[in-house]
């Protein structure tokens, strides 16, 4: 879906962004992770043209970014940024009619797209609509904010540091709602993020930048297995490895059948809270359930530390 | 609900129209402070056409002073009028010091008698304060919300029209404001000048030692300036109701 | 580009000079080339011409800086040559004035200087040293009696005495004024920072204090210091009056309290609250913390506030001749009278250099207390 091909930009003669090359598959998420001055965020900025770079190409859906007047790629992209970049003049929903108001959608198509987002966002429309972003909590505007960046369908959302004005419980629940809107809207998504446990729970894919280079573009699990350099293995952590491997897949895989005593673990959790939840009882296995309760079979704490072990 | 700071206000308008439409019948007020035989309510003109000269000078000069400041306040923050924008900032700092009267006394000169300095250093001195905050609000718009404009596929058109111009507006009006509280106060001035404004009532008495005269000249300028300042302050809020509660 | 057309323009079009046969009368235009002698005349002009194709160009700032400044000083200089040449000898009505061209050249060298000192970014010393350069130059000048010809300085030399006592007047005015307001406005200040009902109250009756224009202000303040001066003994005896110096003097007071108390309060707000705390932590009482933390950083609020009154006076204290309250004003309006435009001028180009050297002095002295050793803001 987005193909960045050696792309390059410069100010001032150095290079914050070094020949970069990876590609974003559709329906996908991809987090560009790095320290601040990495150049991750203006790569995300040279995605909708907001930078251009001085050298190389970004095709998106096969077409060069560069033939198409930015302003039109940019509402066929979805953004939205730290701290939300509301309009603080515009009402709620006035904002997220952005995108549409210049397309000219019709004014009852709008409204109708509002009231959705805003109702997938938990927001009641009712009640937060007509209201002006300083009248909401952090919270709630960065839902905005997002709820924005969706408003015109578009296929690509691009966010930079969404979360990081959210305080962790708040973060953990939009990084959950940002998953279960991606399943549903099947969007693209590139993250720009610096903190890597972020990157871990969002990405199908992980962009590792330091200094404007790309390190290492891979799965979660490539990240961890075969660092591609020191830098890499420092930022992933050496200490907690095993466990982000295990949070990386649900116990779905490691089900066996049969029964157990004690509380039973639901079937999509991951298998790194399955080993905790094994530890804290002190048990060596324990059942395990489908959503609607239904006994699916049992989960052992051997199993599962055999799944913490370095993969070949 | 918010009735009641209105009321100052309204009792404020109506006495001014009072004694504009019938300054006799206040004639009891300003007899003490004169001589037996000196008349205690102007009498060189109509109080009431003086003051709507003196409210039409100001208006007029605001408001040429204001279109041409924010025209060139824009300009001079757009990308191809960044070259300016440092001159210009001296500029208006200096500008300042200027004192409002030496503006008026400096015009005539080059003018002469009338009203025609008198509305020149009008306009030039309020062009400063519109042109100030207008450059300050356009080129302190937090970045973030310029970036997510663009970002959210706005043309630098679009950005400053349903943007920056919406939120400069409120220190926009607030730079009118001053303009037009300064200009009250140098149009008076301006009848030393032979400008037909209210300043000729308070000249009127400080010649002839008549403290009536002085005393409604005043009362009315100030009334006038009062009125206008929370005129325009109300419009200034009500374009910030977006940031109030 | 635009100062190098200004400076074009007014070499070669407008009058440099106006000869008038007498003080009142309208005069006549002469160019710069013609208002000197052929050869200097022509030089000038010439000279001219090369400095509006050198501001074009980009040469390194501190050049054009010389060139600005020292064709600035050359313009006033060939003013003053030029009413030596052009007055018929012996008759001692007419006048040399300067011209609108003189005008527009000192208007376009001056922008040019500005632009290219606002490029250099100076820091507060060399401004105050430029400040003192000029200053040095412009005395210079007028010592030297170059200008002696000139009518605005004819006006000066007839009435010397009158005018170094009203400037002595109108720097009392504008300075005791200040120093009032300072010592009512910043407990006044401390008060609102500490009760906070009275803050809103206060700073908005203040905000009306300054809608009232000047003039109507100082008419407003004949009468109850009139009564004063008639009812109260010993009142009239230490110079209270309904007209002079009094009114003029309580209105600048008045005028100059918004500013105190309002950066006052502005100042004590800004205080950080770590430093209040850990202040009040070290088991400071209430007074210490005001005199040894509060006041020490509010001092650069402090200062923005003497810049904005000592301006707002300066230009305020004009207005009070019209109540018989002196200062440079009593030219302004006795020029404005007499339609002596020279005289005019005589009051009126004084108030903007004081307010113009009290800007760049104060302005220097906030970049001094506020940015130690980093990059100032140009004047």
């Amino acid at each position: 879906m987005i193909d960045i091909q050696s792309v390059t930009k410069r100010y001032g003669g150095k290079a914050v962004v070094d020949a970069v090359s990876f590609s974003v598959p559709e329906g996908s998420i991809a987090v560009l992770v790095g320290t601040s001055g990495s150049g991750k965020t203006t790569l995300l900025r040279m995605i909708n043209q907001l930078v251009s770079q001085d050298e190389g190409a970004i095709l998106i859906g096969g077409e060069d970014t560069r033939g198409i007047p930015g302003h039109e790629l940019r509402r066929r992209i979805g953004y939205a940024i730290q701290g939300h970049g509301l309009f603080p003049h515009r009402t709620v929903a006035e904002n997220i009619a952005t995108v549409p108001r210049l397309l000219k959608w019709e004014r009852s198509r709008i409204d109708a797209k509002v009231a959705e987002l805003l109702t997938l966002f938990q927001l009641d429309p009712a009640l937060y609509a007509d209201r002006y972003p300083h009248q909401l909590s952090g919270g709630q505007q960065q839902r905005v904010g997002v709820a924005r960046a969706l408003a015109a369908e578009p296929k690509i959302l691009l966010m930079d540091e969404p979360f990081g004005a959210l305080d962790p419980v708040l973060r953990g629940t939009a990084q959950d709602e940002l998953l279960a809107i991606q399943k549903r809207f099947g969007t693209t998504i590139v993250i720009v993020t610096h903190d890597i446990n972020e990157a871990f729970h969002l990405g199908d894919t992980i962009a590792v930048m330091d200094k404007g280079k790309l390190l290492q573009y891979g799965h979660p699990i490539d990240l961890l297995k075969t660092p591609a350099t020191p830098f890499v293995e420092g930022l992933v952590g050496t200490f907690d490895r095993p466990f982000r491997l295990l949070s990386l897949g649900t116990i779905a895989s490691v089900v066996e059948p049969g029964d157990a005593p004690g509380e039973p673990i639901g079937i999509d959790k991951t298998q790194q809270e399955a080993l905790a939840a094994l530890m804290w009882a002190g048990a060596q296995v324990l059942p395990v359930t489908a959503e609607d309760g239904a006994k699916l079979g049992r989960v052992r704490l051997e199993t599962l530390l055999g799944q913490a072990i370095r993969p070949q | 609900m918010k009735f009641w700071p209105l009321i100052p206000r309204l009792i404020l308008l109506s006495l001014l129209i009072a004694f504009l439409v019938s300054p006799e019948s206040f004639e009891f007020l300003f007899k003490p402070l004169v001589q037996a035989n000196a008349p205690a309510i102007y009498n060189q003109g109509s109080l009431a056409s003086l003051t709507l000269l003196h409210v039409r000078m100001v208006f007029f000069a605001t408001c040429a002073a204001t279109i041409v400041a924010v025209a060139l306040a824009i300009l001079v923050t757009r990308p191809f009028g960044a070259e300016f924008l440092p001159l210009a900032r001296t500029v208006v700092n200096i500008g300042q010091t200027f004192p409002p009267v030496a503006v008026l006394a400096l015009a005539v000169p080059a003018m002469g008698f009338g009203n025609g300095p008198t509305l020149v250093a009008l306009f030039l001195y309020a062009l400063l304060p519109v042109f100030e905050n207008t450059m300050t609000a356009l080129t302190t718009v937090p970045r973030a919300i310029s970036d997510a404009a663009k970002g959210n596929g706005m043309t630098a058109l679009q950005t400053f029209w349903q943007v920056e111009l919406p939120l400069s507006l409120p220190m926009i009006v607030g730079g009118i404001k001053i303009s037009t509280v300064i200009g009250f106060g140098t149009a008076t001035i301006g009848s030393t000048v032979a400008a037909k404004t209210l300043g000729e009532v308070i000249i009127a008495g400080l010649n002839s030692n008549n403290l009536a005269f002085i005393l409604q000249g005043a009362l009315l300028v100030a009334a006038l300036a009062i009125l206008v300042f929370d005129l325009l302050s109300m419009l200034e809020r009500s374009l910030m109701k977006w940031k109030a509660a | 580009m635009l100062m190098a057309a200004i400076v074009l323009a007014a070499t070669l079009f407008l009058p440099f000079v106006v000869v008038k046969p007498n003080r009142i009368l309208q005069g006549q235009g002469r160019s710069l080339a013609e208002s000197l002698a052929p050869w200097a005349g022509t030089a000038l002009t010439l000279a001219l011409l090369l400095v509006a194709l050198s501001l074009i160009f980009r040469l390194p700032t501190g050049v054009k800086l010389v060139i600005t400044m020292v064709s600035l000083a050359a313009t006033i200089l060939a003013l003053g040559g030029a009413a030596h040449a052009q007055l018929p000898p012996g008759n001692s009505y007419a006048r040399v004035s300067p011209g609108s061209g003189f005008w527009l050249l000192l208007f376009g060298l001056s922008l040019a200087t500005i632009d290219v000192i606002a490029r250099l970014k100076p820091s507060p010393q060399f401004r105050l040293l430029l400040l003192l350069i000029a200053a040095i130059v412009i005395g210079g000048i007028f010592a030297s009696g170059i200008l002696s010809e000139i009518s605005v300085i004819k006006e000066y030399s007839n009435r010397s005495d009158a005018f170094w006592a009203e400037m002595r007047r109108h720097v009392t005015l504008a300075l005791g004024s200040m120093c009032l307001a300072f010592v009512l406005g910043v407990p006044i200040g401390v008060l609102c920072n500490r009760v906070k009902w009275l803050r809103a109250s206060a700073l908005n009756t203040l905000n009306i204090l300054q809608t009232v224009p000047s003039i109507a202000l100082f008419g407003l303040l004949i009468l109850p210091l009139g009564w004063i001066a008639a009812n109260i003994p010993g009142a009239s005896a230490i110079g209270i009056a309904g007209i002079g110096v009094a009114p003029a003097f309580v209105a600048l007071v008045l005028y100059s309290l918004l500013p105190v108390v309002a950066n006052t309060v502005a100042g004590l707000e800004n205080v950080p609250r770590e430093a209040n705390d850990a202040a009040r932590g070290a088991g400071m009482t209430d007074m210490q913390r005001l005199v040894s933390i509060e006041f020490p950083l509010t001092f650069p609020s402090l200062l923005a506030a003497v810049r904005i009154v000592l301006i707002q006076n300066i230009g305020m204290a004009t207005i009070a001749a019209l109540i018989g309250g002196g200062g440079m004003g009593v030219f302004v309006f006795q020029g404005l009278g007499q339609s002596a435009m020279d005289l005019v001028l005589l009051g009126a180009l004084p108030t903007v250099a004081m307010s113009f050297i009290a800007a760049i002095i104060l302005g220097a002295l906030v970049d001094f207390s506020t940015s130690p050793g980093t990059e100032a803001r140009s004047a």
